[in-house]
C-alpha cells in the first residue's frame, strides 16, 4: 500500500490535491504507521519486498520456524531474520538490505514459498560521508563486526550511514553510547567519542582475534607533544556507560525461596556467637582422613560439627523442636536430622542428614559425600531435602565471620560457622599460642527459645568440639 | 579416538583454521578432511557451528569425521518431550543435545559414525554427499547392499536404515551431516528414542521412525576406523586432494578462537530445551493413595522450555486448596525440569503445617507431577 501512495504522489499534476487527500485516509486507518511515518519521508523510505530466496535443491516449499526480528526492528544487511526448515534443512535467512521491518508475511509454522515476498523492509536512502580527519589507531574490524551488533543480545541501533562512519573510522559500535531513540547511535555520538579519543593512543589487538581496545586511561602510555608544555588540567568528562538494567521475572525456586524467607522473617530471632579452640580437632582429623580415604570418604570437618550438634541436642531437646503455626504446641522431634546448607546452581539448597543421633562420624561423613556429589549435579530427591530439624550452614567455606544466619521454617534454630583462622591466643600458662580458631553464629526462635538455653547448647557443642575425646564419653 | 593405519599420516593442526577473511591455509587447495579427538557430542557440535560461521569454503570443501560417547542429539526445531525418553536419559547418563540443523532425532554412540560436508551455499548438494559415502562402502565391502533413497536416508539391505540426513544453511555455507551405524547399541537406541509422555501437542518437527540396523551385522568384520577411512579416502579422491586427516582438538582455542563459547551455549538449559517450539501438555494420571485410586488431571502450556499456564485437578479436598494453588503458582513461570519442580516443591513444604499426612500427600502429588518432566 505504502508503494502506491508513493506513485499516486510522483505524478506532478495532482501531487497537491491527491497528496493531501491520501494521507487524510492514512490517518485514519494506518495510524500505528504514522508515528514512524514521517511527513518528510514519503519521498525517502521505499519499501522493499524481500523474497525468499532460491534454498537449493530444487526445493519451492519452507515452513517459518521461528522469526529473529518482529515489524519495527532495524535491521541490518546479514542480520538473521529467521530460521525456515525444509525437508531436515535448517536454513538461516539474512537480510540483503539495511532499513527497517515494515511487515513480516508470515506467521510461526506456516508454510513459504520460494520466490515469493517474506518480509517488507523500508530502506533508508543512505548518503556518503566524507571520513574524518582524526583517524584512531585501532585494529581494524571485519565488515561483519560493523553490520550487526549485538551487545549481550540487544542490536545496536544505528542507520547505515553512521554505521559506515563507525566503520570508516575503525569505531565499534558497542563502545559508543546511543543518545537517539531506544539507545540509537547517532552521527553526533560518533563525532562525540572521536573527540575523546583524539590524542590517545590505544593498545593494538594481541591477536587476529577480534579484541575491543581498552578504553580505560591506565592503558594510554603517552600523552600528545602539545601537552607536555601546560600542567594538565582535569576534564570533567561525563561517566560513559552503556549496560542496560535487565529485568527477569521471578520464577520457580526463586519464588519458593521468596515465600520461605518471607515467612522466616515473621520469627523472632535472637543471635547468639563465640569462638571455638579448633586446634585439636584440626590436629584429629589430619589423623582421621587417611583412615576415612582408605574406606572411599573424603573427610571434612563438618560431620564433627554435625555429630557433635547431634550429641547437644540430647541434653537441649528444644532446640530440635518445632512449634505450630498457631504457636500452640512445640514438638520435639525425635529424630536429629541436620540440614546441610549448599550452594548449587538452583541456589540455596539445604538437604539434611538422617538420623544423625544413631550415625557414626564416619557414616555421617559418607552420606555429606553422597550429597554434596547429587546436589553439585542439582539431582537432591525429594527425601534428602524434606525432614530437616536443624540445620548448619559452612558459610566459611566461602569466608566470614560472624553471620546473621536465617531460620528456616519450620525449625527453630540454625548455626552458622565463619572461616578457620590462625590467630594468636594465651593459654593456661599465659603463653601465646597458634591457635585455629572458628566463628559460630547461632539464631533461634525467641518465642520457644531463650539466650541461657542457647548459651549452654552452644558451650556444650563447643566444649565437644575443643576437646573432641570428650565426645567419646558420650557416643552412643 | 586416535585412529592408527599405516596408510594415512596426521598432522597436527597448529593455526591453519583461522579467523573469517583468513580462511583455511590448508596442505592443498581444493578441501581439506579433518576429525575430531573428542567424544563429546557437545565440543563436536560447536566445531561444526566454528567452521559453518567463521571458516571461507569459497575454494575448497572440508569433510568432518567425528564419533560421540552416548547422547541423544535432537534436530533444531524439535520437542525432546516428544522425541525420547528423558527420564531414562538422565538415568543411564545419556546427554542431551540439541543440533542446529534440521531434521529428526538420533541416538549417538562410538558405534555410530558422523560426517559433516561444508560447502558454500551454491555448492550444497546432499544426494552427491550420501553417493559418496555409499561409494566408499561399496568400495569396502562389494557385497553390501547399500543404495540411497529419496529421503536421504542410507538403507542396507533395501529395509534397514543405517544413516541419516540432516542439513544447515547459512548466508554463504552450508553443511550436510549424516550419520552411520556401524556398530552402535541398538536395544539402548530403541528404548531412549522412546517416549513416555502423553498427551503433547506440538507443531515441532516430529521424527520418523525407522527400523535399523548395524553394518557390523552384515560383516562383522567391519570397524569405525575401516569406514572413516574408506569415506575419506573416497572424498579425497573425487576432490582431488590430499587424503591425509588432520587431528583437531575442539577444546584448543588457538586453533579454534572463540570454541569453548560456543560449547557452552550448546550446552546450556536454554538452548537445549528452551528452544523447544511452543507445546502444551494434557494428560490425567492415576495415583494410589491409601488403597484408593485417584484421578488427576494436568494441563500446560509449555513455552522456551517453561510452564506458562498450569493447571491440576485433583479430587475435592484430597490437598487443602490453598496448597493446591500454590503450587500450580510456584510452577507456572518454572522450567519443565523434575530437579527444579524437587527443589521448588520441597521448599514449599516448609510452609505447610506440619502434619505427616499431608506431607505424604503431597510429596506423592509432586511426584506424580515430575513424572510428567
Amino acid at each position: 500500500v505504502c508503494i502506491h501512495r508513493v506513485r499516486s504522489c510522483s505524478s506532478i499534476r495532482f501531487i497537491k490535491s491527491k497528496y493531501v487527500c491520501v494521507f487524510d485516509k492514512s490517518a485514519l486507518k494506518f495510524s500505528h504507521q504514522q508515528r514512524l511515518f514521517r511527513t518528510s519521508a514519503v519521498s525517502r523510505g521505499q519499501i522493499v519486498q524481500f523474497k525468499l530466496s532460491d534454498i537449493g535443491e530444487g526445493i519451492t516449499e519452507v515452513t517459518v520456524k521461528e522469526w529473529y526480528i518482529k515489524e519495527g526492528d532495524s535491521v541490518s544487511q546479514f542480520d538473521s531474520i529467521c530460521e525456515v526448515q525444509s525437508d531436515k534443512a535448517s536454513v538461516t535467512i539474512t537480510s540483503r538490505y539495511d532499513g527497517i521491518i515494515r511487515k513480516l508475511h508470515y506467521n510461526l509454522d506456516e508454510i513459504a514459498y520460494v520466490g515469493k515476498p517474506l518480509v517488507d523492509i523500508e530502506i533508508d536512502a543512505s548518503k556518503g560521508v566524507a571520513p574524518e580527519e582524526d583517524v584512531v589507531e585501532t585494529p581494524p574490524m571485519s565488515h561483519e563486526e560493523h553490520t550487526h551488533q549485538e551487545i549481550k543480545g540487544h542490536k545496536t541501533l544505528a542507520t547505515p550511514a553512521v554505521r559506515r562512519l563507525a566503520m570508516e573510522n575503525n569505531i565499534k559500535l558497542s563502545e559508543v553510547v546511543g543518545t537517539g531513540k531506544d539507545n540509537r547511535i547517532l552521527k553526533e555520538d560518533i563525532l562525540n567519542y572521536l573527540a575523546k579519543q583524539t590524542g590517545a593512543i590505544l593498545p593494538p589487538s594481541p591477536k587476529a582475534e577480534i579484541i575491543p581496545p581498552l578504553p580505560k586511561s591506565e592503558t594510554v602510555p603517552a600523552a600528545p607533544k602539545d601537552k607536555a608544555r601546560e600542567v594538565p588540567v582535569p576534564v570533567s568528562r561525563p561517566i560513559v556507560f552503556s549496560g542496560k538494567d535487565k529485568t527477569e521475572p521471578v520464577t520457580g525456586f526463586q519464588k519458593a525461596m521468596v515465600k520461605t524467607m518471607s515467612a522466616a522473617l515473621k520469627i523472632p530471632h535472637f543471635g547468639y556467637c563465640d569462638e571455638i579452640d579448633l586446634t585439636q580437632l584440626v590436629q584429629l582429623r589430619e589423623e582421621l582422613k587417611p583412615l576415612a580415604q582408605i574406606r572411599g570418604v573424603k573427610l571434612s570437618f563438618m560431620p564433627f560439627f554435625i555429630k557433635a550438634a547431634s550429641l547437644g541436642l540430647l541434653q537441649y531437646p528444644i532446640l530440635n523442636a518445632s512449634l505450630d503455626e498457631s504457636c500452640q504446641h512445640v514438638t520435639y522431634k525425635a529424630s536429629h536430622n541436620i540440614g546441610v546448607a549448599m550452594d548449587t546452581e538452583q541456589g540455596l539448597i539445604v538437604p539434611n542428614v538422617k538420623n544423625v543421633q544413631v550415625c557414626s562420624v564416619f557414616e555421617i561423613a559418607s552420606e555429606l559425600n553422597r550429597l554434596q556429589s547429587l546436589g553439585s549435579a542439582g539431582q537432591l530427591g525429594t527425601n534428602d531435602l524434606t525432614g530437616g530439624t536443624f540445620t548448619l550452614s559452612n558459610i566459611g567455606t566461602i569466608g566470614g565471620t560472624y553471620t546473621k544466619p536465617v531460620i528456616l521454617p519450620p525449625e527453630v534454630a540454625i548455626g552458622a560457622l565463619g572461616k578457620i583462622q590462625v590467630l594468636p591466643r594465651f593459654n593456661g600458662k599465659g603463653e601465646v599460642f597458634k591457635a585455629q580458631i572458628m566463628n559460630v553464629s547461632w539464631s533461634a526462635d525467641h518465642r520457644i527459645i531463650d539466650g541461657a538455653t542457647m548459651a549452654r547448647f552452644s558451650n556444650l557443642w563447643k566444649s565437644y568440639l575443643e576437646n573432641p575425646a570428650s565426645m567419646l564419653l558420650d557416643l552412643k | 579416538m586416535v585412529l592408527r593405519s599405516s596408510l594415512k599420516n596426521y598432522l597436527q593442526l597448529s593455526c591453519i583454521l583461522r579467523t573469517p577473511k583468513a580462511g583455511l591455509r590448508s596442505t592443498t587447495s581444493g578441501g581439506l578432511i579433518i576429525q575430531s579427538i573428542s567424544n563429546d557430542v557437545y565440543q563436536n557440535l560447536a566445531v561444526e557451528d566454528w567452521i559453518h560461521d567463521h571458516m571461507n569454503l569459497e575454494n575448497q570443501q572440508v569433510l568432518f569425521l567425528w564419533r560421540n560417547s552416548p547422547a541423544v542429539v535432537i534436530g533444531r526445531h524439535q520437542n525432546p518431550w516428544q522425541e525420547c525418553n528423558l527420564r531414562l536419559l538422565r538415568q543411564k547418563n545419556i546427554k542431551l543435545a540439541r543440533r542446529r540443523s534440521g531434521g529428526g532425532t538420533v541416538y549417538h554412540d562410538l558405534g555410530n559414525i558422523n560426517l559433516t560436508f561444508f560447502t558454500t551455499r551454491k555448492k550444497y548438494e546432499r544426494m552427491e554427499n550420501l553417493k559418496l559415502v555409499v561409494k566408499a562402502l561399496k568400495a569396502l565391502r562389494p557385497q553390501l547392499d547399500v543404495h540411497v533413497t529419496d529421503r536421504y536416508d542410507i538403507l542396507l539391505d533395501r529395509q534397514y536404515k543405517i544413516s541419516g540426513t540432516a542439513a544447515k544453511l547459512g548466508r554463504a555455507t552450508a553443511y550436510h551431516h549424516c550419520t552411520l551405524l556401524c556398530n552402535a547399541d541398538k536395544f539402548v537406541l530403541s528404548s531412549v528414542l522412546k517416549s513416555p509422555y502423553k498427551g503433547l501437542k506440538s507443531n515441532a518437527t516430529p521424527s520418523v521412525p525407522a527400523s535399523v540396523k548395524n553394518l557390523f551385522e552384515d560383516d562383522p568384520g567391519l570397524t569405525c576406523e575401516m569406514l572413516l577411512g574408506a569415506i575419506a579416502e573416497e572424498y579425497a579422491m573425487h576432490h582431488q586432494i590430499d587424503h591425509r586427516i588432520t587431528l583437531i582438538n575442539p577444546a584448543d582455542e588457538a586453533v579454534l578462537p572463540g570454541i569453548n563459547d560456543k560449547t557452552k551455549e550448546l550446552q546450556t538449559w536454554e538452548w537445549v530445551y528452551g528452544k523447544t517450539p511452543k507445546f502444551s501438555v494434557s494428560t490425567c494420571f492415576n495415583m494410589v493413595y491409601k488403597g484408593s485410586v485417584l484421578d488427576v488431571k494436568v494441563d500446560m502450556d509449555v513455552k522456551h522450555g517453561r510452564i506458562e499456564t498450569c493447571n491440576i485437578d485433583l479430587p475435592e479436598q484430597w490437598l487443602p486448596p490453598v496448597l493446591c494453588s500454590e503450587l500450580v503458582k510456584s510452577l507456572t513461570g518454572s522450567k519443565l525440569c523434575p530437579n527444579e519442580t524437587t527443589a521448588l516443591a520441597t521448599t514449599l513444604l516448609r510452609l505447610c503445617p506440619q502434619d505427616d499426612e499431608l506431607h505424604s500427600r503431597w510429596n506423592l502429588l509432586c511426584e506424580n507431577v515430575k513424572m510428567l518432566m
